[in-house]
């Protein structure tokens, strides 16, 4: 087992890093004070080849692995945790479904833009009645001649205002299983301005308070026959298995946070003076920062764990990472909450301010323990896979 | 249009100086990062690559880690790189490296060649201008602005409170201002196919007409006493006064150091 990244992952994560300190971290602050959607930074990442990093070529990607995605959102994150989201929820949580699902026309369709970032992508799951309980869907597809019809709510919904194509998860029928009525599922491709598409309310957010955050509304939406992704009742099979990726780019998120925190603690702590020396030179500040730098080499390895496993899926589809998914978002998001925490804690009543980046990368934290699987369906998938 | 770039790896300063004992560059001891006027330089050819179509070849010579140079470059969009890396060439001043650098060239096609103005490690601007004179070509020096009119450029000429519109029939060489653009990052795809491309490696032997007379320390008529790091500065004095008083302040400290 050799740790040591590959020349080209080392290349990689020094773009990542050059571009998120001169592009990302200036705007951070600004980001977080006004709530607004970093779109010129999205346009810039759109032109370096962030937004299409594990797509293949031919569909205008740039054929990069899952690790170097993975290290994109790592990087951003360190320094914008919404910047990091935007990337993530973009890639995992619209292209991959596309790339895994698509089909050959729908791939040709909407990847090229995608990747490209002229389109932003977004993901429609969750709804009011309906989190974690994916089964509760009330937004329902009916088919109608040669189109499906969409009516219902999506809440929660990362990117939401910004993005141009979504992958939308709606209830197509009642099947029996084990002698229980269930939902049947489907997944569709939804695109911005379809007549009865519309957008709810913007949420007001503790963290991560640029990506925009909306409520989605289908009323009698038309969308062609041929928009359904995957096959008819399979959308919580693509749900579950779309979110699996996903987690890693919410893990890798989390991780940025973390290590982030860590890294302007370190700086603040050596030049913070209490009692006539730097607060880095009192043993209680050395043992918090080898703790948080300790669970955030530990959460980078269970990242880059997950990240491989998934690479190796994407080879021979065969390969599960699902649960390594699983242990690398449970805990980069503990740590990223610890971590941030104590940075705060380190930087005294100056962290609690907002001049200070470790205030704001604690509020952003708090979601990576909560969006795309809570910490506890994470123990869920972990513990059903020991016990199964 | 086939466009060469000559490139150079030279130290990061923000990753410390670091000298060998006989007060030359140690520069296999520090963090490097690719010349930055000759970036601008690889940005300009770059953009005349998407607007009319180009070959472009980055070409540097150097360590067997100036590889990382030319990777950098391919990965930003450069078509092919060649490294000159031999022992024989080493401990070049700007006439030996122009020489090495034109007898490399000659191998090659082009257009038009684009260098940076000086590189940050020696700040002489006299390699552009050399390789130039030894390939007998024209050189528009201190571009601020490129343009391809046919089968010439038209280049503004950079001068501190003018510039001047120079035409010059290709082939030619100019030489790049940082100030010339915002050169574009890689892109991850780019850093992966740029990792396993094949990079040219020339020595001694593949450098064209030229004498080895020309070569390597033995070939470079500057020698080099001594080097050192910048010398650090005191923390200066800061004094608030109105105009009037702050210039009769400046000029007294002037004249007590008898500079004036």
């Amino acid at each position: 087992m050799d740790f040591t990244l590959s020349k080209k992952h080392e290349m990689a994560r020094a773009l990542f890093r050059e571009f998120a300190e001169k592009e990302v971290k200036p705007l951070a602050q600004e980001v977080d004070e006004t709530e607004v959607f970093p779109r010129e930074t999205v346009e810039k990442m759109a032109k370096a080849g962030f937004m299409g990093i594990p797509i293949p070529k031919e569909y205008g990607g740039q054929g990069c692995d899952i690790l170097t995605y993975a290290m994109c959102v790592e990087e951003l994150s360190k320094v914008c945790g919404t910047t990091g989201v935007i990337v993530s929820a973009h890639t995992s949580l619209c292209c991959d479904p596309i790339l895994t699902y698509g089909t050959e026309e729908q791939k040709q369709k909407y990847l090229p833009d995608l990747a490209a970032g002229k389109k932003i992508g977004a993901f429609g799951l969750t709804e009011p009645g309906a989190g974690t309980d994916a089964q509760g869907q009330q937004t329902k597809a009916v088919l109608d001649g040669d189109e499906w019809v969409l009516n219902g709510s999506k809440i929660f919904i990362t990117n939401g205002k910004e993005a141009d194509v979504y992958v939308i998860f709606a209830v197509t029928g009642i099947v029996e299983k084990r002698g229980r009525k269930v939902k049947e599922i489907s997944a569709f491709i939804v695109e911005k301005g379809t007549p009865g598409f519309d957008f709810g309310t913007k949420e007001k957010k503790m963290g991560i308070r640029g990506s925009s955050t909306y409520e989605l509304i289908f009323t009698d939406c038309r969308i062609p026959k041929e928009n359904l992704l995957g096959a008819l009742g399979k959308g919580f099979a693509i749900a579950m298995h779309t979110l699996d990726g996903g987690r890693i780019g919410i893990a890798a998120q989390a991780l940025g946070l973390g290590e982030g925190a860590l890294e302007r603690t370190i700086e603040y702590t050596k030049e913070r003076k209490q009692f006539g020396k730097a607060i880095a030179g009192f043993q209680n500040t050395q043992f918090q920062l080898a703790d948080m730098a300790t669970k955030a080499q530990a959460a980078q390895l269970l990242v880059y764990k997950a990240a491989c496993k998934k690479d190796q899926y994407q080879k021979d589809h065969k390969t599960a990472y699902g649960v390594e998914a699983a242990m690398a978002k449970l805990y980069a998001s503990e740590m990223a909450m610890e971590v941030t925490t104590k940075a705060v804690q380190l930087h005294g009543g100056y962290g609690y301010t907002r001049e200070y980046d470790v205030e704001r990368m604690m509020r952003d934290a708090k979601i990576t323990e909560i969006y795309e699987g809570t910490s506890e369906v994470q123990r869920m998938v972990i513990s059903a896979d020991l016990l199964k | 249009m086939k466009i060469v770039v000559c490139i150079k790896q030279v130290p990061d300063t923000k990753g410390g100086v670091k000298f060998n004992p006989d007060g030359t560059l140690d520069r296999a001891a520090m963090m490097t990062i690719m010349n930055p006027d000759d970036k601008a330089g690889l940005e300009a050819a770059l953009r005349l690559k998407d607007q009319y179509g180009a070959e472009v070849t980055v070409i540097t010579m150097g360590l067997p880690k100036a590889e990382d140079v030319l990777r950098e470059a391919m990965a930003m969009g450069a078509d092919k790189a060649i490294l000159v890396t031999d022992r024989v060439l080493g401990g070049a001043d700007t006439w030996a490296t122009s020489q090495t650098l034109a007898g490399a060239i000659r191998n090659l096609e082009y257009d038009l060649i684009i260098t940076g103005r000086q590189a940050i490690d020696g700040d002489t601007a006299q390699v552009g201008p050399q390789i130039s004179e030894h390939l007998n070509i024209p050189v528009i020096s201190y571009a601020q602005d490129i343009k391809v009119d046919g089968n010439s450029v038209i280049v503004e000429r950079q001068y501190d409170d003018r510039y001047h519109v120079v035409k010059a029939q290709m082939p030619c060489l100019i030489t790049a201002l940082g100030e010339l653009n915002v050169p574009r990052y890689m892109t991850p795809g780019g850093i992966f196919d740029a990792c396993e491309a094949e990079i040219t490696v020339w020595g001694r032997a593949d450098l064209v007409d030229v004498e080895d007379s020309n070569l390597g320390l033995k070939g470079s008529p500057t020698q080099i006493a001594k080097a050192s790091d910048k010398v650090r500065k005191g923390a200066g004095e800061v004094v608030n006064l109105d105009p009037t008083e702050a210039v009769d302040y400046i000029v007294g400290k002037l004249k007590d150091k008898h500079i004036i």
